[in-house]
Parts: C-alpha cells; sequence; structure tokens
C-alpha cells in the first residue's frame, strides 16, 4: 500500500469519526498560555463551525485508527468493512491539532480509535497523544479521549489526569441490543468502565490528609452516546437508561445520535433515514429531565405507544396529556410548576421569579421576557389573561400539530 | 446641548468618566449629545461640560457589566440609555433587576447581542500564518463584527495565543498582539493574508466530518449566521456539500450490504466471548460466568454483577439483601455505609472481614432514578428466586460451617421462609442446602433507626457476630 499523504488520511480518519456527535467543550478548568504553553479552556464552548448536518466543529474529532477488530453493525469501521483504511501517528495528530488550534479552527482534540490488536495498546497510544500535546507542546486546550473499556485502570487513570472529558459510549440503549449488534462488547463492562471513571472524579474532589487537592480528574466530566432508532427500543425505554446512567455515573451529557446509514452497510441493519426529528425531540426530553425537574417515566407516559409526539414537543405533550395540573397562576406558582408550563425556559423562569418581586407580571412583560405565549397561553393565569375553557379543550393539541396532509379526495 | 466627544479606543472609561461627573450635578439624559465618531455630527452649538457637583453617584456592579457591555452595541444611542440608566439608578436603585422594565429590557438585549457577536468573533476569526523572522510565530485575520467589539473581544486571543504574534484586522481597526499588552489602531484596508497550507487541511476536514444522510442546514444557519461567511474560507464548501448529498445517500442505498472481507471472520473468532452455559467447576468460573448474568432485569440497569468477596476456605460465610449504590459502582460487596458499619462490627467482634466471605443473596443492585440519585430498592422474591442459582454455587464451592444472614431478604434467600425477622433474629435456623444459619439485622436497618432502637439493634448485631465467631473458633 502506497503511503498515505497526511490530507488522504485526514479525509479517511474524520470520515470515520463523524458518527460520534459529542463536541462539547465547556465547563473544565480554567487556564490560559499567559503563564506558558499555548491555549485556553474552562470558560463557554466555543463552535467554531457548523456543517449543514447541523452539527458544530468545536473540536479536531478524528480517530486515531479506523482499523478495527471488532464487528459492530452500525459502525463503518467495523471489522467486516471493506472502508479504505489508515493510521495517523501520534505525531499527525498532534501536528494538526496544534495547527489548527492556531488558526482559531478548535477549541482541541476529540480522540477515538478503532481498537487495535488489544485494549491496552490502543488506550496507550491514545494516552501517548494526550501527553505529547500537555506536556511536550504545552498544550491548553480542550482534550476529549474517547476511553476503550477493558483497558488497564492505570492507562484510564493518566487519561483522566491529561483529558478534560472521557467517554465510553454506551452505543444502544438496551444490553441485548449490544450483545447482539456489537458482539464484542459487554454492556456490563461499558457500564463498569463508566462507574470507575466517576469513582476516580469522586477521588480526586477529596482533600488528602496533607490538605492537597490532588490533580482534578477528567474536569468536564465524562459523557456517552446511544444510536436511536437501530433497534427496537421505545422513547420511554431510552429515556429510562439516560436516566440510570445520568444518576449511576454523574454523566454531563447522553448523547443521542439517529441511527445514520453508512457506506459499506451490513444486512445485520436496514439502510434508513436517519430519524432527525426523534433524535431533536429525545434531546428536548433529555433537557426536561435535566434542568426541569421532569423523570424519565413522566415524559414517556405522555404518549400510550411509549414513544414521543414527533408533532410537538415533549414538555406540550406532557402538558396535554396533565391538564388537571393547569392552569397555573404565575403570580403565585412555585418555580418548579412554572417549569412545567409549555413556552417557559429555565431563563423566562428566573425572570419571573425576578419580575415578581417588582410587582404583578402581565402578559405583555412575559412576552418581554422571552416566554413563548402562542405555547403558555392555555396553560397559564395572569392578573390580565384567563384561558377559560381553552385548558380542557378537546382541539387543544391541534392548535400547535402542523396540520396533517390533507389527502386528495380526486 | 452639552457635546461629550468619546475617542475611538478605551471609549467606555471616557464615557463613564464623563458620566459619573455629569451624574454628579443631576444633568438631564435629554441635554447631553455622546459624540462617537459613528454617530452623526452635531448641528447645535456645543454648551461646555458642567462642573462636578457634589450630588454622589453610585453605581452597582451589575451596571457597570451591563454597560461595559452595551458601549460595544452599534447603536449610536447606546451611551444617551446608558446614561439615562445611570440617572434613574440613582434613585430608583432596583430598576435593572426587574426584567419586565421596558429600558432594562432594551440594555439587556442590546448585551445580549453584543455578548453573542464577541462569541461569534473567538469563534470565527481564522488566522492565516505571516511570514516571521523572530522567534515566535506571526499569524493574521481579518474580521467584520456586527458590533464595535474589537477591545472587548481580542483579549481572548491573547490568553490563548501567548506564545505567538497575532493581529486581528477588522473595519473598526487593528488589534496587534507582541507577547505585551494588546495595542490598538485605527482602521487599515483589508490586509492580503497569504495562503495557508493547513486551511486545504481545514476544507478538508470540513467536508469529511459532515455527514451527507443528515440535511440540516437551520441549524447551521442560526449558529453561523450568513454575514458571518464572507470571512469564513470553509462556507464556500457548503453549495457543493449539500448538492452532492442525495447522490451519496443514494449510492449508499443502492450499494446495499456488502461482503465482508475473509479476514474478518478470522479476527473475530479470537476476541468474541462465546457464550458459556456449563455449569461452573471452580469458584473462579462462576464469578466468570455470573458476571455476564441475565437471569433476572436487574441486569440492565445495574452496573455490574457483584460477586462474593474474601476467603473462600473460610467457615463463615456473611449474606447480606444486594448491593448499594457504592458497591454497584465498585463491584465489591459492602463497602458503602452499611458495608462499614458490618466492617467495624466484625472487627469488634474478633472476625476479620477479609477471612470470612462476603456476599448478597442479590447480586446486581435494584435502584429507582429519582433527580440526581439512584434510590434503592429491596429486590423481590422473582430476583431472589433467579440469583439463587448463584448463591447456590457460591455456597456449593465454599461449604461455610456457619452463615450470617443479614436482613430479611437473606434470611428468607437462605432459608425460603418469608415471616418477620424480629422473632427470629438471634436463632439458628437450617439453610436450603442444610447448614446452620444464624438470622441478624442487616446494618443498613441499623443506620435507619434512631435512638433508643438504633443502639438495641446494633448491639443485638454486635452480640450475633460475637456468637458466630465463637462457633466457627478456631477460624
Amino acid at each position: 500500500m502506497a503511503q498515505r499523504t497526511l490530507q488522504e488520511k485526514l479525509a479517511i480518519l474524520s470520515d470515520a469519526a463523524k458518527y460520534d456527535a459529542s463536541c462539547a467543550s465547556s465547563g473544565t478548568t480554567r487556564r490560559d498560555s499567559r503563564s506558558g504553553g499555548i491555549g485556553s479552556a474552562g470558560g463557554t464552548g466555543i463552535c467554531h463551525a457548523y456543517t449543514p448536518d447541523g452539527r458544530c466543529i468545536s473540536l479536531l474529532k478524528i480517530l486515531m485508527t479506523n482499523f478495527c477488530i471488532y464487528d459492530c453493525a452500525y459502525c463503518i469501521n467495523r471489522v467486516s468493512s471493506n472502508v479504505e483504511r489508515a493510521r495517523f501517528s501520534p505525531e499527525e495528530v498532534v501536528k494538526l491539532t496544534l495547527e489548527f488550534y492556531r488558526r482559531n479552527m478548535i477549541e482541541g482534540l476529540f480522540l477515538s480509535s478503532g481498537i487495535i490488536k488489544s485494549p491496552d495498546q490502543t488506550m496507550g497510544d491514545m494516552v501517548r497523544i494526550a501527553r505529547m500535546l500537555r506536556v511536550d507542546h504545552g498544550f491548553k486546550g480542550y482534550i476529549h479521549l474517547k476511553t476503550i473499556p477493558d483497558a488497564a485502570p492505570e492507562l484510564v487513570a493518566e487519561a483522566g489526569l491529561l483529558a478534560d472529558r472521557l467517554s465510553v459510549n454506551i452505543e444502544l440503549p438496551r444490553d441485548d441490543s449490544i450483545r447482539r449488534l456489537a458482539p464484542e462488547k459487554r454492556p456490563e463492562t461499558i457500564r463498569a468502565a463508566m462507574a470507575d471513571v466517576r469513582l476516580a472524579q469522586e477521588a480526586s474532589k477529596e482533600k488528602t490528609h496533607t490538605g492537597k487537592r490532588p490533580p482534578r480528574f477528567a474536569p468536564a466530566g465524562q459523557s456517552t452516546q446511544m444510536i436511536v432508532g437501530a433497534d427496537a427500543t421505545t422513547d420511554r425505554q431510552i429515556l429510562k437508561t439516560s436516566a440510570n446512567l445520568y444518576t449511576g455515573y454523574r454523566l454531563r451529557r447522553v448523547y443521542y445520535s439517529a441511527f445514520s446509514p453508512i457506506p459499506d452497510s451490513t444486512a445485520a441493519l436496514p439502510l434508513v433515514k436517519p430519524p432527525l426529528m426523534r433524535e431533536h425531540r429525545l434531546y428536548q426530553a433529555d433537557w426536561l429531565m435535566r434542568f426541569y425537574g421532569f423523570e424519565a417515566d413522566e415524559i414517556g407516559a405522555a404518549h400510550p405507544s411509549g414513544n414521543l409526539d414527533l408533532a410537538i414537543d415533549p414538555k406540550l405533550a406532557w402538558a396535554l396529556a396533565n391538564r388537571a395540573q393547569f392552569p397555573v397562576d404565575v403570580t403565585r406558582a412555585t418555580r418548579e410548576a412554572l417549569l412545567r408550563v409549555p413556552g417557559f425556559g429555565t431563563k423566562t423562569v428566573d425572570r419571573i421569579l425576578a419580575a415578581r418581586r417588582n410587582g404583578p407580571v402581565r402578559y405583555a412583560d412575559l412576552l418581554r421576557m422571552g416566554a413563548i405565549m402562542s405555547k403558555a397561553q392555555p396553560f397559564v393565569t395572569l392578573p390580565d389573561w384567563r384561558p377559560g375553557a381553552l385548558t380542557d379543550s378537546d382541539s387543544l393539541r391541534a392548535r400547535f400539530a402542523p396540520a396533517p396532509e390533507q389527502l386528495s379526495l380526486f | 446641548m452639552i457635546r461629550v466627544p468619546l475617542p475611538r479606543f478605551g471609549r467606555f472609561d471616557a464615557w463613564r468618566s464623563a458620566a459619573r461627573q455629569l451624574a454628579s450635578s443631576r444633568t438631564a439624559p435629554e441635554v447631553v449629545a455622546w459624540q462617537t465618531d459613528d454617530s452623526a455630527p452635531d448641528l447645535f452649538g456645543a454648551e461646555p461640560m458642567p462642573a462636578a457637583g457634589d450630588a454622589p453617584v453610585t453605581a452597582t456592579k451589575d451596571f457597570l457589566d451591563l454597560a461595559r457591555q452595551v458601549a460595544s452595541h452599534s447603536d449610536p444611542e447606546r451611551f444617551a440609555l446608558l446614561y439615562t440608566a445611570l440617572i434613574r439608578l440613582q434613585d430608583q436603585r432596583g430598576f435593572l433587576a426587574n426584567p419586565a422594565d421596558p429600558l432594562t429590557d432594551r440594555l439587556s438585549k442590546m448585551a445580549k447581542s453584543v455578548r453573542r457577536d464577541i462569541h461569534k468573533m473567538h469563534a470565527f476569526v481564522r488566522f492565516h500564518e505571516l511570514p516571521s523572522d523572530g522567534l515566535r510565530r506571526s499569524f493574521g485575520a481579518w474580521f467584520e463584527p456586527e458590533h464595535p467589539i474589537l477591545e472587548a473581544g481580542t483579549p481572548f486571543f491573547a490568553k490563548r495565543f501567548a506564545d505567538m504574534d497575532w493581529l486581528i484586522a477588522t473595519p473598526e481597526g487593528i488589534a496587534r498582539f507582541t507577547g505585551e499588552a494588546i495595542s490598538y489602531d485605527p482602521p487599515a484596508p483589508r490586509p492580503d493574508l497569504p495562503a495557508d497550507a493547513s486551511h486545504g487541511l481545514w476544507a478538508t476536514y470540513f467536508a469529511n466530518i459532515f455527514n451527507p444522510a443528515r440535511i440540516k442546514t437551520d441549524a447551521m444557519r442560526s449558529e453561523m449566521p450568513k454575514k458571518y461567511w464572507k470571512n469564513l474560507p470553509e462556507t464556500q464548501l457548503i453549495p457543493d456539500m449539500l448538492s452532492d448529498a442525495p447522490r451519496r445517500v443514494q449510492a449508499m442505498a443502492d450499494a446495499g450490504a456488502s461482503t465482508a472481507p475473509a479476514r474478518a471472520a478470522r479476527i473475530t473468532a479470537k476476541i468474541r466471548p462465546m457464550p458459556d452455559d456449563a455449569t461452573p467447576e471452580t469458584l473462579e468460573q462462576a464469578a466468570a460466568q455470573a458476571s455476564h448474568c441475565t437471569r433476572c432485569e436487574l441486569c440492565h440497569a445495574a452496573t455490574q454483577t457483584v460477586w462474593g468477596q474474601g476467603n473462600p476456605r473460610t467457615p463463615l460465610m456473611i449474606v447480606g439483601e444486594a448491593p448499594g449504590d457504592q458497591e454497584d459502582l465498585q463491584g465489591k460487596p459492602f463497602v458503602g455505609p452499611a458495608g462499614q458499619l458490618l466492617r467495624q462490627s466484625m472487627e469488634k467482634a474478633g472476625i476479620d472481614p477479609s477471612r470470612a466471605w462476603l456476599t448478597n443473596a442479590v447480586k446486581h443492585f435494584r435502584f429507582t432514578p429519582r433527580g440526581k440519585r439512584r434510590i434503592h430498592q429491596t429486590p423481590d422474591a422473582g430476583h431472589v428466586e433467579a440469583c439463587k442459582w448463584w448463591l447456590t454455587q457460591e455456597r456449593g464451592f465454599i461449604q461455610p460451617r456457619l452463615t450470617l444472614a443479614l436482613g430479611a431478604t437473606a434470611a428468607r434467600a437462605l432459608t425460603g421462609n418469608a415471616k418477620p425477622l424480629t422473632p427470629r433474629r438471634g436463632g439458628i435456623e437450617p439453610a436450603f442446602d442444610g447448614g446452620d444459619t444464624l438470622i441478624s439485622w442487616h446494618p443498613s436497618l441499623i443506620l435507619r433507626l434512631r435512638d433508643d432502637a438504633k443502639e438495641q439493634a446494633l448491639h443485638e448485631l454486635q452480640s450475633d457476630l460475637a456468637r458466630a465467631a465463637e462457633m466457627i473458633s478456631p477460624m
């Protein structure tokens, strides 16, 4: 095989990395290059570009290599695929990261890899790249390393000290799907890897007996990804799995990735249009769990099918299914109750609470404060607004759902 | 009219000191014209700046933060609005905290627009490498922000790129950094930036990280508004990427499933875990099999099987209910708060925990997620029944002389008797496989009790442990 150029490798190994949705670069320790080195991190993450698939580019997201000994049916890099293979040298990854970084194109590196030879070998090479960036080049930007389950604990321990974030993908929302579609992976091993990261993070937050703080372990936390639509799991089950992951491993994020056709596919999985609206609704539901005080089952129970309503957002769907809790009196309601009003975001609720201290909040005030009143109308009472029979009206859902396409009579 | 000229750079500080002086004599906002080079020239004659008055002028930190941001807005009225707000603030201290106030609303929207523009500057400036004759590498960029944010937006680059020289040219002016403070100069014509090979690699990356099967151009445009595109070379690729996407998706569909290369099956045969249903012949084999157990549904939510731990040649087996949160995470039995209480009590009774065998009747954690926590749930009869297979294996290999059953679940798993524990505690019952089972409290019960009840239960557990120590002596 002829030696590939850096550009050819970059094309292959970024193409191979694009099915991982994670791109966050926020929430890590604050640091910058005024004390030496290059780079900064710790504020809000920055998305440096967007591609037409709606995903942001914050990090250089590449695989170290797309050679892989595993055979995961949903993955373009599985051993049974005929995709072109390439492998970066550690120096090449470091060079690409730093040169893109200096041109202000990225916040840092998100490095993943196919499994070559063994989990330890693969993880060891990834750790070496992170060490070169941090130690040899004083790189202060963001590093996200994919953790290989089954890798030796000392490699994961070093990875956590070098990287801002670690992640292991749960891949699929149900254990039997993982066993069936990713036969070399084991769901319990994946979860144990996440548990190890959580324990290491907690240990790094405790002061030692001398009062010193140990170095922070993966300060930007851990995340995971679930492919949606490659198996028959309902949204309700997916959200329950997410709730288990969030509570069990203190994940910062669960990413949902609509199963997308890949070149060189396998007969085990049909090529389908990626369920992008479903993915979007799951992200909304996930937000409701993390910031609005909803439990997975409450959201999942809103529709008897166990799937989210694709036509309306999950908060509205929940409100329509729980109308007895409405209308909410905006003048008096608790923060928790306000957060459940469709059309009110967390910032709107904060503003309402602040404004209430200065006098009654009226309809026009809510509009100014960012409430989406077209959505909130049936669910709130205000000094100058009463929904009357609207709250319990049978046609309420039709008000919000896009009109179904009319079948032609001819 | 009082005309107050504000310089191109250092404008906010100039406004601040002029505003303080004007406010000290409570000069009305209507008579002040704030002059920046982007505001219309004053047609009327100007009055001199009044001397400082003796009225106190105060401003909250929140106001100054807001004002600093609003000062970078392109609205010609921005300084007049800020001065109006400062005057109002003198006798209406809380108005900025009321989001329903129209002036607060307008100022916070202006500040938000400025913050967004600064954020987009941090995102969309693209440096090109410039020739350098010194030790430091040198880079330059051209950027066209929506607001005059050059001074507010550039300190970020000094922190991030301290080891290189850079300049950012904008229609408002030029920021230069050579390692010390950033210097600002009036605008010059747009510089010609040299070609840079890394930009070619960047285009390769941009084109290949795109998934043609997902088209969400609205999401792209809302976060990367078109007004910024002219200075982002990669956006020139977007029309071709979009027009080619349907063909690529169709090609994937037409190609259908592919034939695996011959090596694939050879490789996976070596590493694929094989189902192992044979009855285990050693304790280690049983543990390995149990780690993949799917006999009940608890394995889906729990992290891992928590197998017993300790000395397999012990005369004493201690059986609890099921792993808790910490046990589930660490994969070891009795390491959470209840486990620590048990271990302390064992040491007091003269039993070294590492010389006994500690395990649970059910080997997966049962919980329900609530908020940010996992709330422990007692396993039900079905879970106990499913897991009895493993308890039987464990007991078969260890063959303890005495088993200490902690709590109702363990007592039930070992004796089959589900009756209340209170009358049974401290007694010895035969286990399902014939061994002696001493019944005691589960330490987690003791942790939940209060006052006298707690003292008594702890005392009873302690005396049961002492009795166990006696029964197995010499261990």
